[in-house]
């Protein structure tokens, strides 16, 4: 049984943010979501300090083995997540991580003070990375801005802090040691690629947005590359996601350091993909690997 | 009914063109008996992905028509083939295997959940929009609301399967070459039966091309006749994880269609939306 910064799991499978609503998914499937949750824990779509109604569609795209998304991060804002989804998420039988974001420091920390203060959240998932959001700074880029944040946030809570980081620079390891020196207790990676795609009917972007983050098992690889270089410097734990749709790719990620790995687009194809990979860890942990290849060329 | 949870695989139990269209069966040992306007996610089994690329996503499909099989329901759906994903299941044979994840989303309302004077159905569609409307009819006509069929299509390659889904009723046809019926389309019908006497009893339901449900929305709008549309947006997921299926709202804001869709009000969408 996985222990996560304190957190006792049941296995080491969880969501990756924004790609599971376990409310809408209670509304379509019912009760049979709580008798088999997928995850080991549940980390929330990210909450803004205000509501937000998202971006303008086209929203998806459909790349090479994934998708390209510019979702815009809606949400009810910070006082209607507490009042109207922090109930029903407490109902889940996993801990809850809540993702927050914030263009400001302040903004941050009252994020992370009411939230934190709340018992049914486990831990609190910092959102410095989101490439969709036309917000201005991009903090997870910069590794002072990460470690100052850190130090402006770690006193407003006791929770544990997630660094959730972004791809998009050239050497993710200096923003995960930064994060960790200013306080994070745990990081994860990566969040989605920046990319774009051109609509072959238009002529133009097929994202409204211009572009978006990509996501799936396209971008496995460079998610691997980014979890051993993070995982080889820091001594928090880290939280390996990219591209993982089967227990061999979560073993993958596994190896290259991660504790925990969350699944993220694989849940569109199959809302019980957390359920699958974690018990295809299992069963792969326990099998027989005498007569494997040498190497992948087989 | 909710829908099972998770993805479960099916069984292709017979597949057949239908016109322009390609119409196949699942044998569905698991699932309720879906409602008309419900939509399932489908990817095949096998060589989804085909080229190592694309189709990757499941792709969000109504279902066109349903009933009891010896082990659960079957189920029949219509497809056009325009993209990876649609090429593939039009490929599908019996005794291959689907994914699939449904049924999803709302269903369409009687005529008198939508307005009280309401006793009878227009059924409005377009291309491939028909679908759902098959299923719609077949579920009126069990309970005896009298139901009106208008449907429109291209050309005489693409109405050549309507026999298929809608052999036992009466339907009036608008083709755009006008090969069948009205030289022009499907909208004209609806317009001329919205002048009649009896208009303000019926309620319409439609599904077919934005720009034929806009024209439908505004035309009931104006002539005061409660409407139903079964919309389609890009969708990842069918089950309100992805956020990527928004509908803009009149008063901002979006709707999921997948979770608050697929059947909606014209009121509830932006109309440039519909």
């Amino acid at each position: 049984m996985p222990d996560f910064c304190g957190i006792a799991l049941k296995h080491p499978v969880i969501n990756a943010s924004g790609t599971f609503d376990a409310i809408a998914a209670h509304r379509v499937y019912g009760n049979q979501l709580l008798d088999d949750f997928p995850f080991s824990a549940f980390v929330s779509k990210t909450i803004t300090p205000e509501p937000r109604a998202g971006n303008e569609p086209q929203r998806i795209w459909e790349t090479p083995a994934g998708m390209i998304n510019s979702i815009g991060l809606p949400n009810k804002g910070l006082a209607g997540f507490l009042a109207e989804d922090l109930p029903q998420l407490a109902q889940l039988p996993v801990p809850l991580i809540v993702s927050v974001m914030a263009t400001n420091r302040e903004d941050f920390g009252r994020l992370v003070e009411e939230v934190g203060r709340r018992d049914e959240v486990a831990a609190i998932e910092l959102n410095v990375s989101c490439p969709n959001v036309h917000s201005g700074l991009i903090v997870g880029e910069q590794p002072d801005e990460t470690e100052g944040l850190l130090e402006a946030l770690r006193p407003r809570t006791g929770k544990p802090l997630i660094v959730k980081l972004t791809p998009n620079v050239a050497a993710p390891a200096e923003v995960a040691v930064a994060a960790e020196r200013g306080g994070a207790d745990a990081i994860s990676l990566i969040n989605t690629l920046k990319a774009s795609a051109i609509d072959p009917a238009t002529g133009r972007p097929g994202i409204a947005a211009g572009h978006g983050g990509l996501s799936g098992p396209a971008v496995r690889p460079v998610a691997i590359a980014q979890v051993r270089a993070v995982a080889a410097v820091v001594g928090s734990p880290v939280v390996g996601m990219g591209g993982i749709s089967s227990g061999a790719d979560a073993l993958e990620f596994i190896g290259a350091g991660a504790s925990l790995v969350a699944v993220g687009t694989e849940n569109f194809r199959d809302p019980r993909a957390g359920s699958r990979v974690a018990g295809e860890i299992a069963g792969a942990l326990r099998a027989d690997r005498s007569g494997a290849p040498i190497g992948n060329i087989a | 009914m909710t829908a099972p949870f998770g993805r479960r695989r099916c069984r292709v139990s017979e597949s057949r063109d239908s016109g322009g269209y390609r119409l196949f069966s699942l044998l569905d040992p698991d699932g309720p008996e879906p409602l008309p306007g419900q939509f399932y996610m489908l990817a095949t089994e096998g060589h989804w992905q085909q080229s190592g690329e694309r189709p990757f996503l499941p792709r969000a499909i109504s279902v066109a028509e349903t009933g009891p099989a010896a082990a659960g329901v079957r189920l029949d759906f219509l497809i056009e083939s325009i993209g990876p994903g649609t090429d593939r299941l039009c490929e599908l044979e019996p005794g291959e295997g689907v994914w699939v994840n449904g049924p999803l989303g709302n269903s369409f309302s009687a005529p008198r959940q939508l307005a009280p004077g309401a006793a009878g159905a227009i059924l409005v569609g377009g291309g491939i929009g028909i679908a759902p409307l098959a299923l719609l009819r077949r579920s009126f006509a069990a309970k005896n609301i009298p139901t009106r069929v208008l449907l429109g299509f291209r050309d005489a390659a693409h109405s050549g399967g309507l026999d298929d889904l809608f052999s036992c009723c009466e339907v009036r046809l608008a083709s755009d070459d006008g090969h069948a019926g009205h030289h022009g389309y499907v909208t004209d019908l609806l317009a001329a039966m919205l002048e009649g006497d009896d208009a303000g009893s019926a309620a319409v339901y439609a599904c077919g091309p934005p720009q034929m449900l806009e024209t439908v929305g505004a035309m009931c709008v104006e002539a005061e006749v409660a409407c139903e549309f079964a919309m389609e947006s890009p969708m990842a997921c069918g089950y309100g994880a992805c956020f990527g299926c928004a509908v803009p709202k009149p008063g901002g804001g979006y709707l999921r269609l997948c979770v608050d869709g697929p059947v909606v009000r014209p009121d509830q969408v932006e109309p440039a939306h519909a």
